[in-house]
């Protein structure tokens, strides 16, 4: 295995960077001279991220195009997240299944798992992720492997985005069947990340920051990074989230690094968002990136409305959930639980086929063969 | 050699165009009888990972010709026992003999890894299958799949997805000239006029996908790729013209020799 520094390591020099300074030091012919590059710097991508790069917006679009229809062509990847269980012993400000919320909980017995996967397959997805809340004695590893053996009965691609696990437990779920991992950091801002995560084992800053690379490690097919935008200055967490998805890509070749720019919903509680991410920001963060890591895929979920994600499919996304349903059991049951925040684009799987159709791209539904595993 | 006579038989198929074709990249699968058309292509390369067996309408198996040449590839597989997983299940499914091995770990510059793609290519050739290796043009790989059974080889002419075109030209030129299999261009051909080029060389085929499907006019593009290939083939029979790179003096400074 490859012996690396770690990402806190190589985060390092950016913590205390004067990002003003840097910003207002650039001028027009700074961000043309970027946008002729083919290769990009991190410092040339933190300079398309800048408020100086806003008016280049279409050239960037443009290029961003040009770049993801060579790599991508025009097709979207449709998956859809199942959500097994909502306990959670964390107290994270933002979410709805934070253990201060007093809510009652949930969690899917295996022939509820069954069900649901037999309904969600119906619709013809075939890549699924499956989400738990924190609560590593009850929505256990074991309970974790016993779920994913029956999803890979129903699904070509299984992906886990759960609590931060350990390289042998990472290693186990991909013998169960698992090959890809999402988890977002939620924010590098370390003192932030502190403050909102009140209580609970996600408190743990490294080992969260690590996580994807352990997953990069246990030889995970695919790994899903990515900030909650609306926690802290959205240019700094999108900068991180690049170094992080550029370190992981250095470091480990083999393995398809993508991320994903959740912007905050509504939710059980009370929390807002603390940094306001315009739409005009998320389309910049996600021109910036492709033009940073133009081989990485980019994903954007529900959160978005319908209106945005219409348009994004020919710019830089690559990936997008369909059908989506943020509460446990929610496929089978349509009272279930209120779910970890509210989704915004409702459409069902056909119409979102539909929709990616009209747009003049390929909605695909299956794009992995398991290669270990029992099948 | 006469171009009437100039028969491409690869795994013992005949085929009239030496134009192959990707799958993977148009936004809608139905397009592809119509490229095939156009085209005049015979072979089509479709990612094993995306077929879905069970499904009877999201199944990119059922828009692909009945005629054509099915050419399964194993994108996805990291090492040869993966590409051998899927070749096998390839060929378990009903989808024939043939296996393009693409063999990458290295999803940064999605560049092909010579030694495990010899290793798959030494099995899947014993088991029977038409290999045909996707590799980077380095002349002892392509001597070790040679010996390892593989039908031809198919060295990139740029990374995938560049449209670059030949950037590689000088060492696919010594593929041609040392190999004995066809060797197929694969990768990195982003205009006809790339094809043109390659095919002058001598090389037996090309392979393209995204300069086709990320036409405005993909149609019209497959048709010019179509033409390019054949273009490119019937100017390498007929012999480019020599490049005299040494002048010939009229007065010969070593005609004494012979006097
Ligand atoms: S974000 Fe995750 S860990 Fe935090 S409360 Fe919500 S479910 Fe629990």
């Amino acid at each position: 295995m490859n012996k690396t520094r770690g990402i806190y390591e190589e985060l390092k020099p950016y913590r205390n960077f004067d990002y003003d300074g840097f910003f207002s030091g650039l001028a027009d012919k700074d961000i043309q001279t970027i946008l002729a590059k083919d290769q990009l710097t991190a410092l040339d991508y933190l300079a398309l991220l800048s408020p100086a790069a806003e008016k280049y917006l279409e050239p960037m679009a443009q290029k961003a195009k040009a770049i993801t229809l060579k790599y991508f062509g025009k097709t979207i990847l449709l998956f859809t997240p199942i959500y097994l269980s909502d306990y959670c012993t964390n107290k994270c400000k933002y979410c709805g299944f934070s253990a201060l919320n007093t809510q009652p909980r949930k969690m899917l017995t295996l022939e509820q798992v069954e069900q649901e996967a037999q309904v969600i397959a119906s619709t013809g997805l075939k890549h699924i992720l499956y989400l738990t809340g924190d609560a590593p004695t009850i929505s256990s590893v074991q309970y974790m492997k016993n779920c994913t053996k029956i999803l890979t009965k129903y699904f070509s691609s299984v992906g886990t985005e759960v609590y931060s696990l350990t390289l042998e437990e990472y290693k186990e779920l991909y013998e169960a069947g698992v090959d890809s991992m999402t988890m977002f950091q939620e924010t590098y801002n370390e003192a932030l990340y502190d403050d909102i995560h009140v209580a609970g084992p996600k408190k743990d800053y490294h080992f969260r920051l690590d996580a994807p690379e352990r997953a990069c490690q246990a030889g995970m097919w695919c790994v899903n990074i990515g900030a909650l935008m609306g926690l802290d200055e959205w240019r700094r967490e999108a900068f991180f989230t690049g170094l992080h998805a550029a370190y992981l890509q250095d470091h480990y070749p083999e393995v398809d690094i993508n991320i994903s720019v959740p912007r905050m919903r509504p939710h059980t509680g009370d929390f807002q968002p603390l940094v306001d991410m315009t739409d005009m920001n998320t389309v910049q963060y996600i021109l910036a990136y492709r033009l940073f890591m133009q081989r990485s895929g980019i994903t954007m979920s529900t959160r978005e409305t319908v209106d945005f994600r219409n348009h994004m499919m020919g710019i830089g996304v690559t990936k997008m959930s369909a059908g989506s349903c943020t509460a446990v059991g929610g496929h089978i049951h349509k009272n279930a639980n209120s779910g970890q925040f509210d989704i915004s684009d409702e459409r069902d799987v056909e119409e979102m086929k539909k929709a990616i159709r009209q747009q003049g791209f390929q909605p695909v539904m299956k794009n992995w063969e398991p290669l270990v595993g029992e099948s | 050699m006469d171009s009437q006579e100039d028969k491409f038989i690869l795994g013992g198929r005949e085929l009239k165009s030496r134009l192959f074709i990707g799958s993977g990249k148009y936004s809608d699968d139905r397009l592809i009888p119509s490229i095939a058309e156009h085209s005049g292509a015979e072979v089509i390369t479709v990612a094993l990972r995306r077929i879905d067996f069970e499904s009877k309408t999201d199944n990119v198996l059922i828009h692909i010709p009945e005629t054509m040449q099915l050419l399964p590839n194993t994108s996805g597989a990291r090492t040869a026992e993966e590409a051998i997983r899927l070749a096998r299940l390839s060929k378990a499914a009903g989808c024939g003999n043939w296996i393009k091995v693409e063999i990458i770990s290295d999803a940064k510059y999605l560049l092909p890894d010579g030694y495990e793609t010899v290793k798959a290519t030494e099995i899947l050739a014993k088991e029977g299958f038409v290999v045909l290796p996707y590799i980077s043009p380095d002349l002892m790989v392509a001597r070790s799949l040679v010996d390892a059974g593989a039908s031809a080889v198919m060295p990139l002419g740029a990374p995938i997805g560049t449209n670059r075109g030949l950037k590689t030209k000088e060492l696919i030129r010594i593929l041609i000239e040392e190999i004995s299999l066809p060797i197929i261009v694969d990768a990195g051909i982003g205009a006809p006029s790339h094809a043109v080029e390659a095919m002058e060389m001598g090389a037996a085929a090309c392979l393209l996908n995204t300069a086709i499907a990320s036409s405005p006019q993909p149609l019209v593009m497959a048709e010019a790729f179509g033409q390019a290939v054949a273009a490119g083939r019937k100017a390498f029979l007929a012999g480019l013209g020599v490049d005299q790179t040494i002048a010939q003096a009229s007065s010969p400074l070593t005609g004494f020799l012979h006097e």
